[in-house]
């Protein structure tokens, strides 16, 4: 689904992802962990196209096509969707409006009133998107978005940042339903379901959804990869430290 | 002199005719010996008997000559009173120069706040004894339904002058909408407006005004605000379609304790014109308050957008906010905020921002699969729109031209 080579992204002069590999295949949920700094959202970023991440060399393919030189929207209706960790305020436009515009995109009859019931942001819909919102209503303003864009492919920046507990399990639990896509059960996500590639300090989001596999990149590179709950453990009792030392070993 | 101004000699006149030679703080020099007062003039009974075309002309500024939802309604055509009636007797409107008839040179309200020998526009107004409404709400009255007025240019190488006088008694409420135009057909003319608002004791006036002058129009209002105790205004300025130059910078004193005022102003600025939009207000009296914002686009036009609020009095609080796009590379914003205090334990603010549409912004909505297009359109209708509250159906159409042309733009 995706393919990331040899990637190399900066800003400026600043190098934020070197020679990254990476690949996400359909139905499958891919856990990232990382310091802060690590590189984590330019990764997210750059594979969505925003405009300051500048791929100095690699490739990025998605559906088996180049799109490390492809325009958002190109990368959007393809069937990349992302939730940003902080979007920015539309002031004027309204939540509805967007919403609206993005199923008008698709071919699925949805429902706005429906989707923004399932989000608990009925009450939302006529304001302006992300003006005024608390961290755990820009999440859930997010994920009423992607639910009216339906993308084959999630990009999740720490959707657990900003939320209380009780808004969580809303939140987590919504995230694992728009992962399962069309199937009706886990077992046949690898055949009908989306796939997704997430950011989480904590963890929190593991508790919601069935992740295959976890990466944690530390200074622009992936350092390790494995169980994402055993690696969360380790990450919690050890830090980042025993990654980084790990992967200059394996080089020696 | 354009007209038949009256020679009275005492010395109050004298130097209001010297202020002829006064040019304006701000804005382009006009030569008032350009324009003359023209006679013709339309009256009708009903804004209904009006003809289509001009019936069509004055619902682009928000008039309707279908009055059923409004208390009352005016209408003046170049220099003369066309049309005013009224549904309500909570009120009463009249041409200003009844008014000054009624009440014998209506010393309190006439030129009191704006003073004649200000510049040459204030002055040519005063000695051209100039028309326009005289609304007063009577103690305690709240006029439910709005009333309207309009103020219609129809001659070539004209200058209409006008004098507007609201006076709201103490606790009453008025929501006033006014709606400036030029006939399609005019090449050049230009519109001074004298407007002197007094809004008394705990009043509330609602005041908002739509424009559609034309590319060749210049226009030049002077007004000035009175609040006392508790009063209240809401000033909304709109003005989405081209105008060759505007320079307005209304003045408002808060005189009481808790008087408030809020000023909102949407303009767009095309490819030559000049659009000089301030606002000044002196907070006299503590727990004042005040709010200037304005969202300006440029299309290739230059906007410059004024605000000073002047503390004078300890717990007063004022904030300007100046919002502008630039969407064309040969237009130029600027904003000059300025805040003056005289007083301890005063808020004071002021934010502003210049530059094209927000790259994070237009990527954000790309990312939900609108072109780039798309996106920047549905931004600029969020910027223009978002300051304009309850936007009559005539100013969806020109947002939507603004659109239309601004596809370009990111």
């Amino acid at each position: 689904m995706l393919r990331i080579e040899n990637l190399n992204v900066s800003i400026g002069d600043r190098k934020l992802i070197k020679n990254l590999n990476l690949v996400v295949e359909k139905g499958e949920t891919v856990i990232l962990f990382g310091p802060n700094g690590a590189g984590k959202s330019a990764l997210l970023n750059t594979i969505m196209g925003f405009g300051n991440f500048k791929v100095t060399s690699g490739k990025i393919f998605f559906k088996g096509k180049d799109i490390t030189d492809a325009p958002i929207d190109e990368r959007a209706k393809a069937g990349l969707g992302i939730m940003s960790q902080r979007p920015p305020n539309l002031a004027g436009v309204k939540l509805r409006e967007l919403v609206e515009i993005e199923i008008g995109h698709g071919n699925k009859p949805l429902n706005v009133e429906e989707l923004a019931e399932d989000t608990g942001m009925t009450r939302f819909l006529e304001r302006d998107v992300n003006v005024g919102f608390s961290g755990g209503e820009i999440k859930r303003s997010e994920l009423l978005q992607l639910s009216a864009q339906c993308p084959d492919f999630f990009l999740l920046d720490e959707p657990e940042s900003g939320v209380d507990p009780v808004n969580m399990a809303h939140v987590g639990n919504k995230i694992q339903k728009l992962l399962m896509g069309d199937s009706t059960c886990v077992g046949e996500m690898k055949e009908k379901g989306k796939s997704a590639l997430i950011i989480t300090h904590t963890g929190a989001i593991l508790d919601y959804v069935d992740a295959d596999k976890a990466f944690v990149l530390c200074n622009g590179t992936i350092m390790c990869s494995g169980n994402p709950r055993l690696l969360l453990n380790d990450i919690k009792t050890h830090g980042y430290k025993g990654c980084i030392n790990c992967k200059l070993q394996s080089k020696m | 002199m354009q007209a038949s101004v009256e020679n009275v000699n005492n010395k109050k006149t004298e130097n209001i005719k010297k202020s002829l030679e006064k040019e304006s703080e701000f804005g382009s020099k006009i030569d008032l010996e350009m324009y003359s007062i023209p006679e013709e003039t339309i009256e009708v009974q009903k804004l209904d008997d009006l003809n289509p075309e001009i019936k069509d002309m004055i619902k682009k500024v928000g008039i309707t000559p279908d009055t059923s939802d409004k208390s009352g309604s005016f209408m003046m055509y170049n220099a003369n009173v066309s049309h005013k009636s009224a549904s309500s007797d909570s009120f009463e409107l009249m041409s200003t120069k009844d008014a000054i008839k009624k009440y014998d040179g209506l010393s309190e309200y006439a030129w009191n706040l704006v003073h004649p020998e200000k510049d040459k526009y204030t002055a040519s107004d005063y000695l051209n004894k100039s028309d326009g409404y005289f609304i007063r709400v009577f103690k305690g009255q709240k006029v439910v339904n709005p009333i309207q007025a309009c103020m219609m240019i129809g001659m070539d190488d004209s200058v209409q002058y006008v004098h507007n006088i609201i006076v709201l008694e103490e606790g009453s409420e008025l929501n006033l909408l006014t709606g400036c135009i030029t006939h399609d057909d005019i090449q050049r003319a230009l519109h001074v407006g004298i407007t002197e608002i007094y809004i008394k004791k705990n009043a509330k006036l609602t005041y908002s005004m739509i424009h559609n002058w034309g590319d060749t129009v210049d226009v030049r209002p002077r007004t000035s605000i009175k609040i006392e105790e508790g009063g209240q205004l809401v000033n909304n300025y709109v003005c989405l379609t081209p105008a060759k130059s505007v320079q307005t910078n209304p003045v408002t004193y808060l005189e009481g304790p808790n008087a408030s005022a809020f000023f909102n102003t949407v303009a767009v600025a095309y490819k030559g014109s000049v659009l000089d939009l301030g606002s000044r207000v002196y907070l006299n009296s503590p727990h004042t308050k005040t709010e200037i914002i304005s969202r300006t686009i440029t299309l290739g036009g230059e906007v410059i957008s004024r605000g000073d609020i002047i503390a004078n009095a300890e717990n007063v609080y004022g904030h300007l906010e100046c919002n502008g796009l630039v969407l064309d590379p040969s237009g130029i914003q600027k904003a000059i905020p300025a805040l003056e205090s005289h007083a301890m334990d005063i808020e004071l603010t002021h934010e502003a921002s210049v530059g094209r549409v927000a790259r994070d912004q237009v990527e954000y909505l790309m990312a939900r699969g609108l072109s780039e297009e798309q996106a920047v359109g549905l931004i600029v209708r969020g910027f223009l729109s978002g300051g304009i509250e309850g936007i009559p159906e005539e100013l969806s159409k020109e947002i939507n031209d603004i659109v239309e042309k601004t596809k370009d733009a990111s």
